[in-house]
């Protein structure tokens, strides 16, 4: 399913992370997965997060630039190839990756996979198509 | 110690006075009849070149600026017709235009004979052979050098600039004895020579070192390394190039040919003329130029002049070394860079509505400038991934090496990082020490 994500810019030097995570959790907002893509001069940290609007509202009001971006969550199974069972489905159809990123799940046995493509409709439905459709939202935000 | 021409550069303050009197007010005149420019300004100010009688008459007269040479580019304040100019020369202007500089047959003469009165007062000859390092091209540096050599008498190698093992092995094959070239570009041989051992090879014993500010330290350095005496030389296109002002033998400030430019100093701020010794902005008059002439051209430089009669026996005043700029022009690699220029690139990049807060910020490693913006990121630069923010940075740099024709690491730091006084950023950090 298609999930909204917070991107945001952070210039690669020493504590510049930390007051950006401070200032989310005073708000209260929840981290359900983050990575961080890094250059020598400045990094994009992603997020998703149960209170999109909120979390926007805080980083921007603190003078943080962050977008928000629509990403696919894939629940995926949590066991040697489970990873490797929806990249393949993606190749296969020719859907390009732009970056991805994972965590293990809460459920158990389950897994999460966030995922930037060229073409979202046609991933969502291709994915669909094999089994990894039925994703629910509390199985994204609290998995 | 040899003077070239003894009668002019020695010659009494009275007589360089009456001299300069008669062609200020023939310059004048022709200015007024063929540069438009001119003309306006003087109509403007109520005034004729009936009211010029002398030198006394020259604060009277209108400035001219920077932003002319941009506002008549490319020939409008030529006061010849083209079939008289034989040779253009450019470089950088203030935004992205060229500023255009035309000189004709007696022009060059002119301009030859000047560079070789300071070959000559720093003891070179027409058994001296030349390196000539600056760039050749648009640049004065290079063929202005060059032309004066030739008008020695000395032997010119025209290297022009780069590739430094072959500028290396030229010097000690051909056995250069001067050289020509910007002073951080003189350091670098010099320590490229002594890391190859080569220093008891060279013939060197003088340098002529210009077109970016040095410091006393480096002087003493590249002495140290290159075995030579080194010599500084003050010149700027609009005027002439090379030339217009250099060190004699006795090091103790730079003469300016008063036979062919009259030099002021002004308060930047009141334009009002300083007392002798004052510091203050360099103001140029022309007055042997056909071409291109120039009255009262401010230069931005600040500086003051010294009309006591020199050690070496020349009369012709001497300028200090410039301490600074009453505009906010940065020299970077002897290469002129004005904040505007960056400010043009970053509007362009980032779609044109408002100008990304960016900082500049020039520091000198191993003596070679470095030359660092940081631009502060915004909604519209930004993007969610690296590649497209590479992009950005991409976009930028490569803006600013086609404005500017040399490389700045550009930076994307975090928005309201560059430190504000007053609600006004701090543009340059110049961190250089002269």
């Amino acid at each position: 399913m298609k999930v909204k994500q917070l991107s945001v810019f952070i210039e690669n030097r020493k504590g510049n992370l930390a007051p950006v995570l401070s200032h989310l959790s005073r708000g209260g907002v929840d981290i359900s997965a983050l990575s961080l893509a890094d250059t020598s001069d400045f990094g994009v940290l992603r997020l998703i997060v149960d209170k999109v609007e909120l979390a926007q509202k805080i980083l921007s009001e603190d003078g943080v630039i962050v977008k928000v971006t629509e990403v696919l969550a894939v629940v995926m199974n949590d066991h040697p190839g489970g990873a490797a069972e929806v990249v393949n489905i993606l190749a296969d159809n020719h859907v390009e990756i732009e970056y991805m990123y994972a965590c293990a799940g809460k459920t158990l046995g389950k897994a999460l996979m966030i995922v930037r493509v060229d073409d979202p409709a046609k991933a969502e439905e291709i994915l669909c198509a094999n089994g990894f459709g039925d994703t629910k939202a509390n199985e994204i935000y609290r998995i | 110690m040899s003077i070239r021409n003894p009668e002019i550069e020695c010659m009494p303050r009275e007589q360089i006075v009456a001299m300069q009197n008669e062609r200020l007010v023939a310059q004048v005149k022709r200015c007024y009849e063929n540069v438009e420019c001119f003309r306006k300004r003087m109509d403007e100010a109520g005034l004729t070149p009936d009211d010029v009688h002398g030198v006394e008459d020259l604060s009277k007269l209108p400035f001219s600026y920077k932003s002319d040479l941009r506002d008549y580019y490319p020939f409008g304040l030529f006061a010849t017709p083209m079939s008289e100019i034989v040779r253009v020369h450019a470089s950088s202007g203030t935004t992205g235009k060229r500023i255009v500089v035309g000189y004709t047959k007696n022009d060059l003469a002119m301009w030859a004979d000047c560079v070789a009165r300071m070959m000559e007062a720093v003891g070179l000859d027409e058994r001296d052979i030349v390196q000539v390092s600056y760039g050749y091209g648009l640049f004065t540096g290079g063929l202005g050098a060059h032309g004066g050599t030739e008008a020695l008498g000395a032997t010119v190698i025209p290297m022009s600039s780069g590739n430094t093992s072959l500028q290396i092995q030229t010097m000690v094959d051909f056995g250069a004895t001067a050289l020509c070239c910007t002073p951080s570009y003189a350091l670098y041989l010099g320590e490229e020579i002594e890391r190859l051992g080569l220093k008891d090879q060279l013939k060197l014993k003088a340098g002529i070192f210009g077109a970016e500010p040095w410091s006393e330290d480096m002087r003493l350095q590249i002495q140290e390394k290159l075995g030579l005496k080194a010599y500084d030389i003050y010149g700027l296109s609009e005027i002439l190039g090379p030339g217009v002002a250099c060190e004699c033998e006795c090091q103790a400030g730079m003469h300016v040919w008063e036979d062919h430019f009259i030099p002021e100093i002004i308060d930047p701020d009141t334009c009002e003329v300083l007392p002798e010794g004052e510091s203050g902005e360099l103001v140029f008059t022309t007055i042997t130029k056909e071409g291109f002439p120039l009255i009262r051209y401010r230069t931005r430089d600040i500086c003051s002049l010294n009309y006591e009669k020199c050690a070496c026996g020349r009369t012709h005043v001497r300028m200090r070394k410039p301490s600074g700029r009453s505009d906010d022009m940065l020299i970077i690699r002897g290469v002129n860079v004005f904040p505007s220029q960056i400010e043009e690139v970053l509007l362009r990049v980032s779609g044109g509505d408002i100008t990304p807060n960016y900082q500049i910020v020039v520091d000198r490693v191993n003596n070679t400038d470095t030359f660092d913006v940081n631009v502060e990121m915004s909604e519209t630069l930004f993007a969610d991934d690296i590649r497209s923010i590479e992009a950005v940075e991409k976009r930028i740099t490569s803006g600013l090496r086609d404005m500017l024709g040399i490389s700045a690491k550009v930076h994307l730091v975090n928005p309201k990082t560059i430190a504000r006084s007053e609600g006004k950023a701090k543009r340059v950090i110049d961190n250089r020490k002269y």
